[in-house]
């Protein structure tokens, strides 16, 4: 077993890799690793008072009520292509269980009086490093499967915060982290770099893209991947706004929707980057922030925003296809008919966890695609494999690779023509997969489909 | 004093009031928890439709049924056998009825004010034999199962064996097994139930409790989202 030890505030974060199929860290493959020196105590300590920081009624009343039933794991596509039983979802939460039930359940004086439960060492957490990061995407289709209701995805986003706190997240989603934190983007789409990017695809595209306008009814927001790899999408929403006529802009001080924060169990950096775009929306007036097809940052923003700051939020928030939806129903977004037969991968956060499961599909009808969905679809379609930070971890290649072949079958069995998304992060786990087993099939994005197809001449 | 006044006197007081403290203490130990107001704009302010949830979850989507179709179908096979013996079975309901009226005064009858329905004894008969097969058989998976087998600890396992043991020893009461005296049978019956009342509270078999409590909450909050339940 090989550890790197890594000083967080000494080392730098490793270099970029953009002639990929996907954005990401070059590291070479570890069996865990670990930030920071501490006494390995203090390690577990830390991980522990994190993870029992946050501990309130609802998580407590899920570690209650496991059955031990086992059902969860057929829920999983990492145990679903593997079926080796450390993927059993609730065993990802093993080391987690043990401490909740020793140190925090109604019980806790008994079982530590009888050491029923032992304490849980830096060994174990190292060893379940790789099971709460390199083989969870937090996609949450298990908690549609446990006979309890038991949100299973919840506890690992919140025992991620433990890891975070021990020092013991994969380094690549340290890195990202951290380059967030530092540099205002994980993936290198700084204020600068942005600015340039905006300048160019302006140009390029002849499309006028309104920045820092101090009043705007909409404020955009991007995610890193599409700023880096996928501009088109940037081109596209400012084509989008424009022909609606919307008064909005991008901001520099909040355009970045991308939050590691959330992905790594970093829940301070989890706040600074969410309070960026909202104090962005708060400058201009905007009444409206819409989230780019980015999954994680509908989470981040659509549910956790209000809480992070603290009061409900002064405007709606809104992923890019809700607001495309409710063009399309008010009439104001009309569009060319794509005669070609689509299928859409109803990203995690957005769909299954978001609630936003008509909206794509309600835009998808506009552009006249013929829809064939897949199996399962909607709440209970496969993930990518590339979710919760999966996709950025080099050393979990290997197994997502596997689970991306649940994807390849199931979009083959539909027969359509046109694979969809609204999820850049989804989008390029399709495109790294599809480089990989050399696939001749290519992920589309929805917002840029849209684009594609205004009828311009309207009004 | 003999076995069956021992099982019969203290050892059910004792046994039911570890039963009840214990139980309030886990339920309060997790209710009393403070639970954060969420802030975010729902997106359909009726939560508490959510709530459908408790019932949805008793079966699964068709999507996952292939894989967990024999725990759910021996699941509701043992639960079933065992709770319509525990509360059908004649004697059954004249021990209740005996326990009402040491406590109330009166009896069952006039407490709940209708009369408890109970089931011919070879029905019963046969549901609790489906309930020890049942119980055999997930007994069996656990064992064999790579999945049940590696999450599973003593709590599992005891959990199973004191839902087991009254099931046995009642029906073996029932069947008054050749060679021994009913009265020992029937104190080692209630010594087994006795037994299950005291580790209810301390294991897994709280989940009669806690099911409603997390499939409600999981159900308002996917549905404040609309999420899919
Ligand atoms: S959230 Fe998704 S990836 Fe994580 S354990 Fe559940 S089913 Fe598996
Ligand atoms: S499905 Fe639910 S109750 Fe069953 S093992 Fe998984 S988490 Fe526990």
């Amino acid at each position: 077993m090989t550890a790197s030890t890594g000083q967080p505030h000494t080392r730098k974060p490793e270099p970029l890799e953009f002639d990929k199929p996907r954005v990401s860290i070059a590291t070479p493959e570890y069996r865990y690793d670990m930030q920071g020196e501490m006494p390995e105590a203090e390690r577990v300590e830390r991980a522990m008072k994190s993870f029992v920081k946050d501990f309130g009624r609802t998580a407590a009343i899920y570690m209650e009520s496991c059955i031990h039933c086992g059902m969860c794991a057929e829920a999983c596509h990492f145990y679903e292509v593997t079926k080796d039983p450390k993927y059993t979802p609730i065993w990802k939460l093993e080391p987690f269980k043990q401490a909740y039930k020793r140190e925090y359940g109604p019980f806790a004086v008994i079982y530590r009086a009888l050491n029923l439960k032992q304490k849980v060492t830096v060994e174990r957490l190292q060893e379940w490093q790789q099971l709460i990061y390199d083989s969870c995407t937090v996609c949450g289709r298990c908690s549609l499967m446990c006979p309890m209701g038991i949100d299973i995805a919840a506890l690992v986003s919140q025992a991620r915060h433990g890891m975070y706190a021990a020092g013991l997240i994969p380094h690549e989603l340290w890195s990202v982290t951290e380059r967030a934190r530092l540099e205002g983007s994980p993936l290198g789409a700084t204020p600068k770099v942005f600015k340039d990017r905006l300048e160019w695809l302006s140009d390029d595209h002849e499309v006028e893209i309104p920045l820092d306008e101090p009043d705007a009814d909409v404020l955009c927001a991007m995610s890193s991947i599409e700023i880096m790899k996928y501009p088109d999408s940037v081109v596209a929403t400012a084509r989008i706004m424009n022909h609606l006529g919307v008064s909005w802009t991008f901001r520099l001080d909040g355009y970045e929707a991308t939050n590691f924060g959330l992905l790594s169990g970093n829940a301070a950096a989890q706040k600074l980057l969410t309070m960026k775009i909202v104090d962005a929306a708060v400058a201009c007036g905007a009444k409206t922030v819409i989230l780019p097809e980015c999954g994680h940052a509908y989470t981040a923003l659509r549910w956790m925003g209000a809480n992070m700051y603290g009061q409900p939020l002064p405007f709606r928030v809104m992923h890019i296809a809700e607001f495309l939806a409710e063009q399309v129903r008010e009439g104001k977004l009309r569009l060319k008919k794509v005669a070609k037969s689509a299928t859409f991968h109803d990203p995690c956060q957005v769909v299954r966890r978001g609630g936003a499961i008509e909206a794509p599909r309600e835009v998808l009808k506009a552009l006249g695609v013929e829809l064939h969905e897949m199996y399962p679809t909607k709440g209970t379609n496969w993930c990518c494999g590339g979710g919760g930070g999966v996709v950025a971890n080099h050393r979990a290649d290997e197994l997502r690779y596997k689970t991306f072949k649940l994807k390849m079958e199931q979009i083959e069995a539909t027969g359509a023509e046109l694979p969809v998304t609204t999820c850049a992060n989804c989008r390029q786990t399709f495109d790294d997969g599809q480089a990989h087993f050399k696939w001749d099939r290519k992920m589309h994005s929805l917002l840029e489909l849209v684009a594609d197809n205004l009828i311009e001449d309207e009004s | 004093m003999d076995l069956l006044e021992f099982a019969r006197g203290p050892a059910l007081q004792w046994s039911v009031s570890i039963f009840i403290v214990g139980v309030l203490w886990r339920l309060l130990g997790v209710f009393l928890l403070r639970s954060k107001k969420d802030l975010s704009e729902p997106r359909n302010p009726a939560a508490w439709k959510g709530l459908r949830l408790i019932a949805l979850r008793s079966w699964p989507r068709r999507e996952f049924l292939e894989g967990t179709a024999f725990g759910e179908v021996m699941g509701y096979a043992f639960h079933v056998g065992f709770l319509v013996s525990l509360f059908f079975f004649a004697p059954h309901v004249l021990f209740f009825a005996d326990v009402a009226r040491g406590l109330s005064g009166t009896d069952l009858q006039g407490l709940i004010g209708f009369r408890w329905p109970t089931l011919p004894n070879g029905i019963i008969t046969l549901l609790s034999a489906i309930s020890v097969a049942a119980l055999l058989a997930v007994l069996v998976h656990r064992l064999v199962n790579p999945v049940k087998r590696l999450i599973s600890n003593f709590d599992d396992y005891f959990s199973w064996f004191v839902t087991f043991a009254p099931l046995v020893t009642g029906m073996a009461a029932f069947a008054h097994l050749a060679g021994w005296p009913y009265e020992r049978l029937l104190a080692y019956h209630l010594l087994s139930v006795e037994l299950l009342l005291v580790w209810f509270p301390f294991g897994k078999l709280m989940h009669a409790f806690t099911i409603f409590a997390a499939r409600g909450t999981t159900g308002m909050i996917f549905e404040r989202r609309g999420a899919s339940l």
